[in-house]
């Protein structure tokens, strides 16, 4: 009994070294590379994204994966956690130093996001199934119209804000806007680099990893597992599954500010249910509870509509059929029972030549 | 007068909304799927629509058969192809594989009929509009025909699924699965029913929604279908009056916000109300309480 | 679960090895490019031209029409000249600042020494700081914010900002008294529309305008614009400013049309294509009134080549201006070489650099105006001409020359 804990302890901790090992020797690799200017610049151009969106899948993981609620909102909550990190990155850039007002910016977009994270969480989280789903989609876009048109500036006066347009802000002509409606936040002072990246998601996996390990997790687990034994073995429902959302929200919106300081304008319209769903992708196509999963199928597909430029127009017709392909071979239970037939005919093949040779 | 006007206006947007969620409550409710591929198939009908009777002036009638037989066939294909080696998966596998065919078929739109936009000639367009109130107020055929499709839609799947045998196995598919296929109805047939069913509906949609918003591009289909499942939910998903009753009030609230609060918002609002609708009542306004067994 | 991280892997494996295949290769023909022009060949190396633009999704019609109107104009050029002059390479950004910027990065990997972009203004603020930093010239057929011209000296733009639009376009309604109350559709989730919006509304107050009804929409409302129509028709409105796109401009005159509705409709060069959209019934624009530097019925000869050329390599279709503009780009740049400013073996930051110069002291004549020079930011000065649409046709407005 004793033998098989430590056996089962050993594999999850094993399966960590692996998690990690697979983040920072991409990071070694990339550097390496980079050092010796092998990298092409479209591949470096994608590597902050690619880390905003492994963070965006771990932390989507948690909420679909092992809470076991579908979400259709999670870019909303990038969204929220880009626009308060960015506003608080170019007030605060302006006067405190970079080592300052960076962390400054991260723990404002993380806040955000974590308090919307609970406004959402609240009333969303006594749905289920697909009405969560469409709730949460509903969210994100409530939020993606509020941003689009909000105008938001500054003077000698102070803070101004409309719901308008830009004229009814009433700022004087020297004063400066922060958000302009559509246009969103611009002339951002791009600041984020893959080491920040990388560092972001380290600590996602780390804090994912041991809340799942954890006795929380456990709990939510079991939640997922069965609503209903888990409420009357006297776990607190609310409290698990509020606790999962708003940490899920709080990578969303760190991933956010990653995101947003990475490009010199930013607007919410990128964060519509679209993105959503790209997230919601990698995360069913990475495995359900699976970290290592998100976090590879993040970045493979992040980089292979940017593989797929040379087909010109043909592009995004070739990564929907790809994506559709990706579905069926992984998830169906026909070509899953095919797969394993195939891989045990091939094993027992080799096997048997084997021993044929060890015969000879 | 104005707030009438808005109110038609808001009718005649709604009505467009609850025929497409017709379409999206159907294949829910048997297939348990969200179907996000829904919005493309009418935008596919649509151009079939366009050429056949804006381009080459056939019969509209004509021209919106030959769209539904299409779409029919075309909602069969992609079942077989896409959904049905996923029928056991579980359900984000296939709401996954259903985007990808969203995507899928406005591209392959975008490729054929390239991304021009196009002015769609309004199928019912030799009607004159009604006259209100010594022409206060003015109701067009479009809406008129909308309801009156719906209406007639509502009607005829109710009969059909509660007076047919094949309606039956849908209603027994949709109550429990497995018990269905033992007790001997084909389930596969079933499912693909419902999709034939569902595909020629969102022919009948494209049609309507095209002839009174009369823009047609590959991304016609996409933000009503969103609009149209939240209607679908809104409704109670699964129930045909709830999709309705969803679609019409959806497309109230949407009009009357642009009319009287901001039309910058009104999507916020829209979505507002239906979040304030679901906490309240978590399975939607018409929609059935399900006891969960352990 | 194991077992399927594992296939994943191997998929996705498998189709990264192959696609990486091929960029390897494209990335590889960049350097030997870039080697070629920094070892100085004659005149037959071409001068790389990129592009970047939406080619799918919700704007794919302009960025398409702006990859029409530069692939023509360098194919012209190419014929013309005798050998090649120009290669073009255009990728598509979704019209999004992520996917504009990994096709900047992309195009740089190929060897781009010159960009022509991007189509649409969010993207351009991106890519243009990021061209600001690399010292690469940019010069935009399309992209109309203020902002994307003040990202950067080397970014200039081929058509006007969209505050002197909506400014012309007041002062031309409040000269010519078109209309006293003034309603206004805009679509307050683009940039172009609002920013035109903006400008329009301050211009119009200071020329003692009322604008009595400003109902806007956003791309994810606007299949319905019934309602904005009747609340400018309940304001009173006998002028409505649509500083929008061709295509809802289409929505909005068959919804007026169906209520009864005609006051002076009057919009902006986003208004130009509304006679090519298929199946539009063009007699409901007759009366339209907008201010736009091209005109596919204009007579001169440049418009003249430009129009039956383009008719013949894209099916019949009506150039609009964004493949105006486009085509223009091509030919601002080529005078360039003629002059001898820019020669294929520069490297992209001395072309940079020289043409910053030339940008600001040359004078440019195309198929969107004559004499057009650019100013220091990089914005060009332009005559906007308004034009009345009669009969399928446009005419030039009262009180302007051809």
């Amino acid at each position: 009994m004793a033998f098989s804990r430590l056996k089962t302890m050993r594999k999850t901790t094993r399966s960590n070294i692996v998690t990690f090992g697979i983040v920072i020797l991409f990071y070694l690799v990339v550097q390496l590379l980079s050092a010796g200017g092998l990298l092409s610049n479209s591949f470096e151009g994608q590597l902050i994204p690619i880390c905003a969106y492994v963070v965006m899948a771990v932390s989507l993981n948690l909420t679909v994966g092992f809470l076991g609620e579908l979400s259709l909102g999670h870019a909303g909550f990038m969204s929220v956690g880009a626009f308060a990190g960015v506003l608080v990155w170019t007030v605060a850039g302006k006067s405190l130093p970079v080592f300052a007002a960076l962390p400054l910016a991260f723990l404002a977009g993380g806040v955000a996001a974590g308090l919307f994270g609970v406004i959402v969480g609240v009333p969303v989280l006594r749905l289920s199934g697909d009405y969560l789903a469409i709730v949460t989609l509903a969210f994100g876009e409530i939020i993606k119209n509020i941003i689009n048109a909000c105008y938001l500036g500054y003077d000698s006066t102070g803070l101004h804000f409309s719901l308008q347009d830009q004229s009814s802000m009433g700022l004087d002509p020297d004063g400066t806007v922060l958000i302009n409606g559509a246009m969103g936040i611009t002339r951002i002072q791009r600041v984020s680099n893959f080491t920040i990246g990388i560092l972001l998601v380290l600590a996602t996996v780390a804090v994912v990893l041991n809340l799942i390990r954890s006795r929380t997790g456990r709990a939510i687990t079991a939640i997922r597992d069965n609503e209903i034994a888990a409420q009357s073995a006297g776990i607190n429902l609310t409290r698990y599954k509020l606790t999962a959302f708003v940490v899920s929200a709080v990578f969303a919106g760190l991933a956010g500010v990653l995101y947003g300081l990475n490009f010199s304008s930013l607007t919410a319209s990128r964060f519509d249910y679209n993105t959503s769903i790209q997230i919601l992708v990698f995360v069913v196509l990475g495995g359900m509870g699976s970290v290592r999963g998100s976090i590879i199928a993040a970045a493979l597909l992040t980089v292979l509509p940017e593989m797929l430029r040379g087909l010109n127009d043909y592009r995004m017709l070739i990564y929907a059929i790809v994506l559709i392909a990706m579905m069926i071979f992984n998830q169906s239970p026909q070509i899953a029972a095919w797969r394993k037939r195939l891989v045990e005919k091939v094993r027992t093949g080799l096997g048997k030549s084997k021993k044929t040779k060890e015969v000879a | 007068m104005q707030f009438l006007s808005y109110l038609i206006s808001g009718i005649s947007l709604g009505s467009v909304y609850a025929l497409i969620a017709l379409g999206y409550t159907m294949v829910y409710g048997i297939a348990k799927m969200l179907n996000f591929a829904h919005g493309d198939v009418i935008m596919i009908g649509s151009y079939l629509i366009f050429f056949t009777f804006g381009s080459f002036g056939w019969n509209p009638v004509l021209a919106i058969l030959l769209s539904m037989a299409v779409c029919t066939v075309l909602g069969v294909v992609i079942e077989a192809v896409a959904y049905r080696p996923l029928r056991e998966a579980p359900s984000l596998a296939v709401l996954i594989t259903a985007i990808g065919v969203s995507y899928l078929l406005q591209q392959v739109a975008q490729l054929m009929w390239t991304s021009n936009a196009k002015s769609f000639p309004s199928v019912v367009a030799g009607l004159a509009p009604i006259q209100l109130f010594g022409g206060q107020l003015t109701i067009s055929v479009e809406t008129v025909v909308t309801i009156l499709a719906c209406l007639v839609i509502m009607a005829a799947l109710t009969l059909f699924v509660n007076h047919t045998t094949p309606g039956h196995a849908m209603l027994a598919v949709s109550e429990d699965r497995g018990a269905a296929q033992l007790m001997g109805v084909n389930v596969n047939a079933t499912i693909s029913l419902t999709f034939a069913i569902g595909s020629a509906l969102a022919a009948v949609a494209g049609a309507l929604l095209c002839s009174t918003y009369p823009t047609l591009s590959p991304t016609t289909g996409a933000m009503p279908g969103i609009k149209a499942f939240v209607a679908a939910v809104f409704g109670g998903i699964g129930s045909i009056p709830g999709a309705f009753v969803g679609g019409i009030l959806l497309g109230i609230i949407e009009n009357l916000s642009k009319a009287y609060i901001s039309t910058q918002l009104s999507d916020a609002i829209v979505f507002l109300v239906l979040i304030v609708v679901l906490v309240v009542k978590p399975t939607g306004l018409l929609g059935k309480k399900v006891n969960v067994k352990v | 679960m194991k077992k399927l991280i594992c296939a994943t892997l191997a998929a996705a494996m498998a189709l990264s090895l192959a696609a990486c295949g091929s960029s390897d290769s494209t990335a590889a023909a960049g350097s030997t490019a870039d080697s070629t022009t920094a070892t100085a060949e004659g005149a037959s190396t071409p001068i790389k031209l990129g592009g970047i633009g939406p080619t799918t999704g919700n704007n794919a019609q302009y960025g398409v029409a702006v990859q029409q109107g530069e692939e023509l104009a360098v194919q012209e050029i190419n014929e013309a000249a005798g050998y090649t002059v120009f290669e073009l390479q255009f990728e598509d950004d979704e019209s999004d600042a992520e996917t504009a910027l990994n096709a900047y990065n992309n195009l740089k990997d190929w060897g781009m020494q010159i960009l022509l972009g991007t189509v649409t203004s969010t993207p351009s603020l991106t890519v243009g700081a990021e061209a600001a930093n690399d010292n690469l010239f940019m010069l935009t057929p399309s992209a109309s914010a203020e902002d994307v011209a003040l990202t950067g000296d080397n970014i200039f733009q081929m058509c006007f900002t969209d505050p002197n639009q909506g400014k012309a376009a007041a002062d031309y309604i409040s000269e010519h008294q078109l209309g006293s109350q003034i309603g206004i559709i805009y679509d307050s989730s683009d940039a172009y529309s609002s920013g035109i919006y903006e400008a329009f509304v301050a211009e119009a107050e200071a020329n003692g305008l009322t604008v009595v009804a400003q109902p806007s929409f956003t791309a994810d409302n606007k299949s319905d614009l019934s309602t904005q129509v009747a609340q400018c028709q309940d304001a009173g409105a006998d002028l409505v400013f649509l500083p929008i796109y061709y295509q809802e401009a289409s929505q909005v005159l068959i919804a007026a049309n169906r209520t009864g509705y005609a006051p002076t409709f009057f919009g902006c060069d986003g208004m130009d294509g509304i006679l090519g959209v298929e199946g539009f019934d063009t007699s409901l624009a007759d009366g339209l009134m907008m201010l736009c530097p091209f005109s596919a019925y204009g007579e001169d000869e440049t418009t003249v080549t430009f129009v039956n050329n383009y008719k013949a390599a894209f099916n019949d279709e009506v150039p609009n201006q964004f493949a105006a503009d486009a085509y223009d780009c091509v030919y601002a740049i080529y005078q360039c070489v003629q002059d001898g400013v820019i020669t294929p073996d520069m490297t992209a930051s001395e072309m940079c650099d020289a043409l910053k110069g030339a940008f600001t002291t040359m004078t440019f004549s195309g198929t969107t105006g004559e004499g057009q020079t650019w100013d220091e930011n990089g914005m060009i000065s332009k005559e906007p001409k308004v034009y009345t649409i009669q009969d399928g046709a446009y005419v030039l407005a009262e009180g302007e020359t051809a």
